[in-house]
């Protein structure tokens, strides 16, 4: 048998029954393209995730007081009751090659009253300059205050738009003044939108001056984070190893009484959130396409019993075991492949749908396609096998006195 | 040349056994139209599916063209079918909503012969059987019955066949076109000189064969040549 005679004959078995040939091929096509647009949409997950802490600043180190426990990851849970890191610890980052800008943070959550009456519960983070930089942040109205003003005690607040829209609604929030723990701050600068993303809300914070914040508000000379950003990324690890030495030393301590976080520990921890959802969702589809496979074999074995009148006379004008074999196999990949080619386009678009109502940005990789064939392909085979071994085994006599 | 010497064939089904064939011996030289002649349990359908190289007999030789068929694996008697013999069935056994065309070509699709040589084939087989060529593209569920045979015959014809098995192949027809089915066979075996063999019940069926072997209960009880009933006006 020549492939075009194999190709002719699958040809006119499944159109010879449509609505059935359709009805199988539904389960392969509803399989492929769940698994398809379920990955497609995990790894969107992924890369818009990525992509936004990523957005926090790209070549980040940050330094938080107290050691990390083991298993515990980045979720630290006494951030700011150790009260390791002080403003001295800046001077010692600063030695280090490699290091481009350092921003001191001290946060504190405090109900925030503007010149208007209006209230908010809001977190006041005191920084220097140079935190707008490193985290890649713009103001739309004003400016963000200067070194000058961070040296000199001033009170000037920075507001994102959020706490803007909360305190001073429709208007100009510039010159306005606020009032923080019973201190006059005034408005000199508002943030550009970063959208809220879940954890640390830029567009809910307040930025004052750090010395403004530890000296009158909090009333305290220790910093609850550092960010270091460095100047190329491959450069974090020796950072990172050279910062950990000098803080050690500069706190005579033996074990750091401090943990240095880069933006890829953060990324690793959360792709392996994420890829275990994809998975997870991968596998729930993958279920449909077992049940697909089961829809395959049963029209499989129904086509052979049908047909066995036909698959007798076949043998008696000569087929082989192995031809026949072959005719059922093909038809059952033919059917998966081109339920499997259906479902690869339905499930992109179901993953266009997705991005296109801003739910998630999702991606159709050539690999889950690519995947995605093989996968019905061996579906084909798997369930095909034993009703193609069944009509090959048929004894001919018995199969042409078949009624 | 057919060689068949004390074929028996012995069907064991739990402890019963039964004797199908119990030693049948005879020849059929090449060009022969046979008729093999016997009641319903005689034994005939079981010698058709030996000679047909369907089945193997449980002991005694049978050999088609000098070859031993008779102790043959599934699929050596499977290229044996392809290559020397053609069979005609009592219910047509057509692919339906498949051309005529496409019905003829079929045996030739197990063999590697290219695709045009098939064709070409396929319809100086159809030609053979007498069909009508406008017809030949016409799907065979659009076929009569008398016509619906000769596709199959000339399905038969295709591979240039050794031997040519028709079973009962007026048992589904009128009288009518049952003679022009027999008068088709008559012909190819006088103007062709294909080797035919016809399995019938009907002793006015076997008539038209040149030789009769009547068998029951799994013997030969006669073996003998006739006055041959020909079918006059052969071709339609």
């Amino acid at each position: 048998m020549t492939t075009r005679d194999i190709i002719h004959e699958t040809f006119s078995a499944l159109t010879a029954n449509k609505v059935r040939t359709s009805l199988t091929m539904l389960g392969i096509i509803i399989g492929i393209g769940s698994v398809i647009s379920m990955v497609s949409i995990g790894q969107g997950a992924q890369a818009s995730i990525q992509s936004s802490i990523e957005g926090l600043g790209a070549n980040l180190l940050t330094i938080y007081p107290g050691a990390l426990q083991p298993g515990r990851g980045i979720v630290s849970s006494g951030r700011g009751a150790a009260q390791s890191l002080v403003n001295e610890d800046i001077e010692v980052l600063q030695e280090i090659p490699g290091v481009s800008l350092i921003a001191p943070q001290l946060d504190r959550r405090f109900q925030i009253v503007s010149s208007l009456g209006n209230n908010t519960n809001s977190t006041v983070i005191g920084t220097s300059p140079a935190y707008a930089q490193i985290r890649n942040m713009t103001t739309v109205n004003g400016i963000f205050f200067t070194e000058n003003q961070n040296n000199s005690l001033a009170k000037v607040a920075v507001i994102g738009p959020t706490v803007a829209t909360d305190l001073f609604g429709a208007e100009d929030p510039l010159g306005q003044t606020l009032k923080v723990n019973g201190v006059i701050f005034r408005v000199i600068g508002v943030l550009e939108a970063k959208g809220g993303s879940g954890f640390a809300n830029q567009d809910d914070m307040v930025f004052v001056p750090i010395s403004t914040m530890q000296k009158i508000l909090a009333g305290v000379d220790y910093l609850s984070v550092i960010a270091v950003s460095v100047e190329d990324k491959d450069q974090m690890e020796n950072v990172r190893t050279l910062a950990t030495e000098a803080l050690i030393k500069k706190h005579r301590v033996d074990e750091a009484d401090f943990s240095i976080i880069s933006q890829a520990d953060i990324l690793g921890t959360l792709n392996q959130v994420t890829d275990a959802f994809t998975l997870f969702l991968a596998a729930i589809a993958s279920i449909s396409l077992v049940v697909g496979g089961i829809g395959i074999m049963n029209m499989m074995l129904t086509t052979v019993t049908e047909r066995t009148r036909e698959i007798g006379l076949r043998k008696a004008i000569g087929a082989t075991r192995h031809d026949i074999n072959l005719q059922f196999l093909t038809e059952a990949v033919a059917l998966t492949l081109i339920g499997g080619a259906i479902g690869v386009i339905l499930g992109w678009a179901v993953a266009t749908t997705v991005s296109s109502l801003g739910l998630i940005q999702t991606e159709v990789s050539l690999m889950s396609v690519i995947l995605a064939f093989g996968v019905s392909a061996v579906i084909g085979i798997a369930f095909g096998y034993y009703p193609a071994r069944r009509a090959s085994r048929l004894n001919p006599i018995e199969a042409l006195r078949y009624e | 040349m057919i060689e068949v010497s004390n074929i028996k064939k012995i069907y064991i089904n739990g402890d019963n056994e039964t004797h199908a064939l119990r030693g049948v011996t005879f020849t059929i030289e090449d060009g022969e139209f046979v008729a093999i002649m016997g009641p319903s349990g005689s034994g005939k359908s079981t010698l058709m599916h030996i000679l047909g190289a369907l089945d193997t007999p449980s002991s005694g030789g049978y050999k088609l063209d000098g070859h031993d068929v008779s102790k043959l694996s599934d699929d050596e008697l499977a290229k044996i079918r392809r290559d020397k013999i053609g069979f005609v069935f009592q219910s047509f056994n057509l692919l339906s909503r498949t051309t005529v065309l496409r019905n003829v070509t079929l045996p030739l699709i197990y063999s590697d012969m290219p695709v045009q040589a098939r064709e070409k084939r396929a319809v100086q087989a159809l030609k053979d059987a007498g069909m009508d060529e406008n017809r030949f593209n016409h799907k065979s569920n659009q076929l009569s019955g008398g016509q619906i045979q000769r596709v199959a015959i000339a399905r038969a014809l295709v591979n240039d066949p050794s031997l040519i098995l028709a079973d009962e192949p007026t048992g589904n027809l009128d009288t009518q076109t049952g003679n022009i089915v027999l008068g088709t066979f008559q012909r190819l075996n006088k103007e062709y000189g294909r080797t035919i063999i016809l399995i019938t019940h009907e002793k006015d069926i076997a008539e038209h064969a040149d030789r009769i072997i009547h068998i029951r209960d799994g013997e030969i009880v006669d073996d003998s040549k006739k006055h041959t009933k020909k079918i006059i006006n052969q071709k339609p």
